[in-house]
């Protein structure tokens, strides 16, 4: 039995209790009129200090994160992320500012922000990036935005197509559309590339651009990305790159030099800066020279000898109320200052590494789809042999283990998608044991496959009945408090 | 070799043997030659940590760090350090999105506690887990509306903060949804010119208090915007919540703004956090991630991501958002803000930076250098005529370690004031305008 349950703040909740204590300055009590305040009370925790520290330290201990444990999330490049990081991103000149602060008032900041536009620009080969999208998604539709004004600029009005292939992320197709474009899927090769016929078949005039993610969601690099890229720009469309999988290729192989015209890199993958379970994210953009100046207002640029931000008549307008998640930036600046150039280079290499060897030792128990060498992650599809056990049991299994389950279910392309990602920040050993598990619940799937269909048995609670909660939702405390009256 | 890769030689060279690779390089081959980058990197140098620490603090150096009296959707709150200490715990800080529940019921329930919170501040039924920030939860909301009511026109206040209005404009602009402008008058919206613009549109967004920092009564706006078939959509910042008339009682349908003033520090930009909440009747309309309460096999309560149909990894095109990641460190952050201020705490916060701001009005007025051009009720920003050249007082100011009003248009200066502001740093501002 744990000494503490999952009962809510506003369960624990006393009438005068409080856990914060102000004293004011005595200005004279101002009475609104009486119409434009509240009156009612809301349902909000009043617990003592001890209290509140006692209910989320313990809340935190249900949940797993990097430190706990192998973290091998396909596709999220789950890598350490460095104390020093959080330490130095909050000191008090950088969390103190405000942010319509006069730009000499803030060149510490901005001048990180120039350093690392060009640092990521220099690693991906593009001509600029701007730091303003708040997430992967965010920039995924800033980039769109940015296709769209360059066809607008051209007097293409027409051009009203994007191209997703069927195993992208989920955002991409929903990023087109709220940028007004109309989605166009092909499907892909069994190996996760583009279809060149099926490419051919939807590129003519109305294309505004191609959306892929290289290496591909199942870990493949689309070697004919030069071709692919030279029929999109002979239709005069752009090449969107989705930086989702960008570790792979980082020191080894840049976007632009492949054809891309506009990405996004996802900081909290690549550069090490925290998931913070469902972020803060970051979404920096990237564009080729002919695309600078379409990007969000402001940018921040360099110009007589000062640090600026600055608007742009052609840009696609300001997409956030300031400059993006700057304390994010200012993580991922450490993260690469930290690394720098020696050991920059080193990350898609180690990374790859780390799969291909996972990948290997592995190959004689799970059906590989893929059997040439893998980028930064790679897919199973299933286990082998006669077996009703499936991909969802093993990964719930793994957490027995007191280890993260892979993604699951993805790319869509395979029925029983096991997608692992080590990242080159797990050691040898780390590796091996996650090895050892693998072949131990294989082992339980063919001795004892009630094991895995019940598991996880260590956790804080077991498999959950998620298709009630669709059906009634409730969503808040009062909600509860509700049903509890009905029932 | 660095302290973030542990792999040594002797380690790769295991695993190339086991692998079968020659070499790394080797394990590259997918990808042809033409395309490896095999150039210099110009790329500035390793720091070891004490340089590093070192570089850091000179940057933040560079930064002014001034006595805020400005707002303008940013605000300078006291956070209490509890809110630190839990947000910097490695089990919320570094995990993933909660997708394998039973390794993440501490986000869950955050989560969920967040939901509750924001709706007991804003009055509605339900609210999703976070947005990237206000001005972007305001589009969304725009957005909500346009997949409700499927028209493409909408009326927004003039007196929304101009950086929202901006970012309204650019998701508008793209999804080909007509921005209709509507005056202000007085400092406030104008509702007298409005009926012809509601028809066939998808309703209405107001700001209240609004970027001149004045609470706007809309009468019976909510009925004629419904009358119409539209929606009434109300920006709101966090803290006034707690005082004011719940966005639930002034007839609203969608719930938006920015709670960086519950618990998020001013961070030169953000990350903040945007809050979207709305009625029963639209939940499925919702975006972004949702979480709800239900139980696991042995009936123990427990937390999960909900109605997840209607998200992008799910609907894909038929999405009617694209958001993923949103602000869950800062929902948490929220969190531990609200219950550590607790119900009474809250008020008598909220309450002391409006009772600050009328104080500081009265001083400031006192001066002879201003005039009270809106004299009507406000929160802890008001807004007031400066008679001399704005930019140059607020040159002067800084020079005296304050960072001036913001500087709405020639004259117009909005003060920003919070519990942080002592009668002696009023009485120092005061002075140097004297």
């Amino acid at each position: 039995m744990r000494p503490f349950n999952q009962d809510l703040i506003f369960e624990k909740s006393t009438e005068d209790r409080r856990a914060s204590h102000f004293i004011f300055e005595s200005f004279e009590d101002i009475k609104l009129p009486s119409d434009l305040l509240r009156h009612d009370e809301p349902l909000l925790p009043e617990v003592s200090e001890l209290e509140l520290m006692r209910h989320f330290i313990n809340m935190s201990t249900k949940n797993m994160g990097i430190e706990t444990g192998f973290y091998p999330l396909g596709s999220c490049t789950m890598k350490y992320n460095p104390k020093i990081n959080d330490e130095l991103a909050t000191l008090k000149g950088f969390t103190d500012i405000h942010p319509l602060s006069a730009d000499e008032d803030i060149q510490g900041v901005l001048s990180i922000y120039d350093e690392t536009q060009k640092m990521l620009s220099t690693l991906t080969g593009m001509d600029t990036f701007s730091l303003n999208p708040f997430a992967g998604a965010h920039g995924e539709q800033t980039g769109l935005m940015i296709i769209k004004k360059y066809h607008e600029k051209k007097g293409n009005h027409h051009k009203n197509i994007i191209i997703v292939p069927d195993n992208a992320h989920g955002t991409n197709p929903a990023s087109a559309v709220i940028c007004g474009f109309k989605v166009v899927e092909i499907k892909s090769n069994l190996d996760g590339t583009v279809n060149l016929e099926a490419l051919d078949a939807v590129l003519d005039d109305n294309v505004a651009g191609l959306m892929l993610t290289n290496p591909n969601t199942a870990g493949v690099f689309e070697k004919d990305i030069r071709l692919i890229a030279d029929k999109v720009h002979a239709k005069d469309g752009l090449l969107y790159y989705d930086g989702a999988n960008l570790n792979a290729l980082v020191g080894v192989a840049r976007p632009a030099d492949m054809g891309f015209d506009v990405m996004h890199i996802n900081l909290h993958k690549t550069f090490s800066t925290p998931h913070g379970g469902g972020g803060p994210g970051s979404g920096p953009v990237g564009v080729t020279e002919t695309l600078k100046n379409f990007l969000p207002n402001p940018q921040v640029v360099f110009v007589d000898h000062q640090y600026k931000r600055m608007n742009h008549k052609d840009s696609i307008g300001r997409v956030g109320g300031f400059i993006g998640n700057t304390l994010v930036y200012l993580r991922a600046y450490v993260y690469m200052r930290s690394l720098g150039k020696e050991n920059l280079v080193e990350i898609g290499p180690r990374a790859v590494l780390n799969a291909n060897y996972v990948k290997t030792q592995l190959k004689s128990y799970f059906n590989m789809p893929l059997t040439s060498y893998c980028m930064h992650e790679f897919v199973y599809d299933g286990l082998k042999g006669d077996t009703d056990i499936k991909t969802l049991d093993i990964a719930k299994r793994l957490l027995d283990f007191g280890m993260h389950a892979p993604t699951i279910y993805f790319p869509l392309i395979y029925k029983q998608a096991m997608m692992i990602e080590p990242t080159e920040a797990e050691s040898l050993q780390t590796l091996d044991h996650f090895i050892d598990v693998m072949k131990q619940i294989v082992k339980e799937a063919h001795e004892t496959p009630e094991l895995l269909k019940t598991a996880p048995h260590t956790g804080y609670v077991k498999r959950l009945d998620e298709a009630t909660a669709a059906r009634n939702p409730i969503l808040s405390y009062r909600q509860l408090k509700e049903k509890a009256l009905v029932d | 070799m660095h302290k973030y890769f542990p792999q040594t030689q002797k380690d790769q060279q295991k695993m190339l043997l086991d692998i079968g690779a020659s070499s790394l390089d080797d394990l590259f081959q997918a990808i042809p030659e033409s395309l490896r980058y095999r150039g210099d990197f110009d790329l500035p140098k390793s720091l070891g940590d004490f340089q590093l620490t070192k570089l850091m603090q000179e940057k933040q150096a560079l930064n002014h760090q001034l006595t805020v009296f400005r707002g303008a959707g940013a605000f300078d709150h006291y956070i209490p350090t509890v809110v630190r200490s839990i947000t910097s715990r490695q089990e919320f800080l570094t995990s993933y999105t909660p997708y394998q529940p039973e390794v993440a019921q501490g986000t869950l329930q955050y989560i969920f506690e967040y939901q509750s919170i924001v709706s007991e501040l804003t009055g509605m039924d339900v609210s999703n887990a976070s947005m990237y920030d206000g001005s972007t939860a305001t589009a969304e909301a725009m957005y909500m509306a346009y997949g409700i009511t499927g028209k493409t026109k909408i009326c927004v206040s003039k007196t929304l903060n101009d950086h929202t209005l901006e970012v309204i404009k650019t998701y508008a602009y793209f999804r080909k949804i007509d921005v209709v402008e509507i005056d202000e008058k007085d400092g406030h919206i104008d509702l007298s010119s409005i009926q012809d613009h509601l028809t066939d549109s998808m309703g209405i967004i107001v700001q209240s208090p609004n970027k001149y920092g004045i609470i706007e009564s809309y009468a019976n706006l909510s009925q004629r915007v419904h009358d119409q078939k539209g929606l009434l959509i109300m920006n709101r910042e966090g803290q006034s919540l707690a005082l004011l008339k719940t966005p639930k009682d002034e007839g609203v349908d969608i719930a938006c703004g920015d709670l960086q003033a519950l618990g998020i520090p001013l961070s030169a930009g953000g990350p903040y956090i945007g809050y979207l909440a709305t009625n029963q009747a639209f939940i499925r309309k919702l975006p972004g991630r949702i979480c709800g309460i239900t139980k696991d096999v042995d009936g123990k309560r427990a937390f999960v991501l909900t109605l997840r149909a209607r998200e992008q990894d799910i609907r894909r095109d038929k999405a009617n958002s694209n958001i993923c990641s949103n602000q869950s460190l800062n929902a948490l952050a929220v969190t531990v803000y609200v219950a550590s201020l607790g119900k009474k705490g809250l008020k008598e916060v909220a309450s002391a930076c409006l009772n600050g701001a009328y104080h500081f009005k009265k001083m400031l007025l006192q001066t002879g250098q201003f005039e009270d051009v809106y004299p009507h009720p406000h929160f802890k920003e008001f807004t007031l005529k400066y008679k001399g050249d704005a930019n140059r007082l607020n040159q002067q100011l800084k020079s005296h370690g304050f960072l001036g009003p913001y500087v709405q248009n020639n004259q117009f200066l909005t003060f920003a004031v919070t519990e942080k502001r002592t009668l002696e740093e009023m009485h120092a501002f005061v002075e140097v305008i004297q």
